[in-house]
């Protein structure tokens, strides 16, 4: 492998409780130096136990997986390395600044990187605070600044806007995307699609335990469609089918949605007005992660858990 | 390892808790060492009663009175640390915050003996310094003559105040790593610790053969006469003369060694969810 362009990489990674629940079923992903990757999933998929196994927290029942060129869990990819695995959890008796301390200890960092990520994650007024007294997004923000004490090059966040309010979940994408701007590589997780749409650059789609596609937001997304405002509709129905074929046309609310390349809409709308169909709305739209994220998530596999 | 434990030490330093526990079993040691035998020495009847009474409490029975509680009280309280130091990396859910920052699993559980041994070793030196306070000030306010133990003997003293506190506390790490908790361990240990070790002794030893001869190699009778076998007196609960000084030092430390064992293969192993 080469560790210098792959950070991350996963060869049919399995996670088997038992005989019955099979958490993660043969995720092969890989995530490059550099980009936001964004692991999309509803709750339960095998998210969070694909990331403690990536952590080492979490032994593969079978597969492989390699961080940093080393196996999950071994110092030497864990100090280039910082992650925040589900809910932030600290030592609720001590101060968020003790909290850090503490962690800068384990991690072998010197002390004045503390002050360096409360600012970064503004938490420099409360850090003298005991984190039993912090709100959620507080927490969540003192859990970032824990990851970022190592300056890691690859930032493992499980979903860190859960539970966060509309404006602390901007906040943290902010902060996510900052972060990621740089030469830092990021693996996010997310049951949000706006979110993932908006950060990352590639995109695994977990469901059921299973990797269903590895691939960039756009191409995801792909080309988008066309919508279309005509008159009669029927009659405009029946022409864009016989020049398009039925299975790219769709009516949606009293308007046609053709699902071609909005770069044809000249041709198109050439066709459709010989056709005798008068156009009203001619109008480009984008494909939506949702959409193709609803179409391959809609499977039912065995009993699963996250 | 130094990292693991210079963090274990700053999490144990700034916990309330283990604060609380070190003052409970100091004023403990106090009260049934000190403060009842003063009582009863101002109280008694006799003269001869109230000198017997008084002499327990002189400097050279600083020993004794010390670790006269380890096999029980001061027990439960030292399993309760071993639990509340590990058992709250599970509650919190701290345990995965720190094992991803570097640290392996068992430098992480070096770290975390390291920090119990030094906080057992400063709870059994607290009690004999405020002990030997007590003593020399009961002492000097009768104008009586002052014998201290020698220094090996107190050397002694407090290497065996410590290996039995530190058996109780590893059982408690031990049984947290496997309850990944708090609340049964405690639970558990302290009843063992103050009820079935008393029933097997008292109750089960006198019926059973076989519970006669499994009470000589249960860790709390092997502390009772250790707690013996440098002074302490055989009709204190939980001190008894089962067995030798050197026997009971041999089986606590082996229990010890089992504990860590256990403990280092429940981490080891399981996952961390």
């Amino acid at each position: 492998m080469n560790s210098e362009g792959v950070l991350v990489e996963t060869r049919n990674l399995t996670k088997r409780y038992g005989s019955r629940i099979l958490a993660v079923d043969r995720v092969s992903l890989t995530v490059r130096r550099g980009e936001v990757y964004g692991f999309l999933g509803p709750n339960g998929a095998g998210k969070t136990t694909c990331m403690r196994m990536l952590l080492g927290l979490i032994r593969p029942t079978s597969g492989k997986a390699t961080v940093l060129g080393r196996s999950p869990g071994h110092p030497e990819s864990l100090v280039r390395v910082g992650a925040l695995v589900e809910s932030p959890a600290f030592y609720p008796y001590l101060s968020g600044m003790d909290n850090l301390r503490v962690v800068a200890r384990y991690a072998s960092v010197p002390k004045r990187r503390i002050e360096e990520v409360l600012r970064l994650v503004g938490l420099t007024h409360r850090a003298r605070d005991k984190f039993a007294t912090y709100s959620l997004g507080m927490k969540q923000r003192l859990g970032v600044a824990a990851a970022l004490l190592k300056d890691p090059e690859l930032l493992i966040l499980d979903e860190p806007t859960n539970g966060l309010d509309p404006a602390g979940m901007a906040d943290m994408r902010d902060l996510i995307r900052r972060l990621g701007s740089g030469e830092r590589t990021v693996l996010l997780s997310s049951h949000l699609l706006g979110e993932i749409e908006q950060i990352c650059d590639r995109v695994g789609i977990i469901s059921g335990g299973r990797l269903i596609a590895e691939s960039t937001v756009e191409k995801l997304r792909g080309k988008g469609a066309l919508l279309v405002g005509a008159k009669p509709l029927d009659h405009a129905r029946q022409s864009a089918e016989q020049l398009l074929g039925a299975e790219r046309v769709e009516v949606l609310n009293g308007t046609l949605r053709l699902n071609v390349d909005p770069v044809t809409a000249g041709r198109i709308n050439r066709e459709l007005v010989d056709a005798g169909v008068e156009v009203t709305e001619l109008r480009p739209v984008e494909g939506t992660l949702e959409e193709v994220f609803l179409e391959m998530t809609d499977q039912k596999g065995e009993s699963h858990v996250g | 390892m130094l990292a693991s434990f210079s963090a274990g030490m700053l999490k144990l330093y700034k916990r309330p808790a283990a604060w609380g526990l070190l003052l409970v079993a100091l004023v403990l040691s106090q009260i049934f060492n000190y403060l009842v035998p003063y009582a009863g020495y101002l109280s008694a009847d006799n003269e001869r009663a109230a000198e017997q009474i008084l002499a327990s409490t002189m400097p050279e029975y600083l020993i004794s009175n010390s670790i006269g509680g380890f096999p029980l009280f001061a027990g439960a309280l030292a399993l309760t640390l071993g639990v509340l130091s590990v058992g709250s990396e599970y509650s919190f859910g701290t345990l995965k915050t720190m094992l991803i920052q570097r640290p392996r699993r068992l430098t992480f559980f070096a770290g975390e003996l390291l920090v119990l041994a030094v906080a057992v070793l400063a709870i059994v030196l607290s009690i004999f310094a405020l002990g030997a306070l007590t003593s020399y000030t009961i002492a000097t306010s009768l104008s009586n003559s002052i014998a201290w133990p020698s220094l090996s003997e107190l050397a002694r003293g407090v290497a065996s105040g410590w290996l039995i506190l530190m058996t109780w506390c590893l059982l408690g790490a031990m049984l947290a790593f496997l309850f990944k908790g708090m609340a049964m361990p405690i639970g558990l240990g302290v009843v063992w610790i103050l009820g079935i070790e008393n029933l097997i002794v008292n109750v089960a030893a006198a019926l059973l053969d076989f519970a006669d001869t499994l009470q000589v190699g249960l860790p709390g009778v092997n502390a009772g006469s250790l707690v013996s076998a440098l002074g302490g007196r055989s009709d204190a609960p939980g001190v008894n003369t089962a067995v030798d000084g050197t026997q009971a030092t041999i089986v606590l430390v082996a229990y010890a060694v089992v504990f860590v064992l256990i403990a280092s293969v429940a981490l080891q192993r399981r996952d961390v969810t």
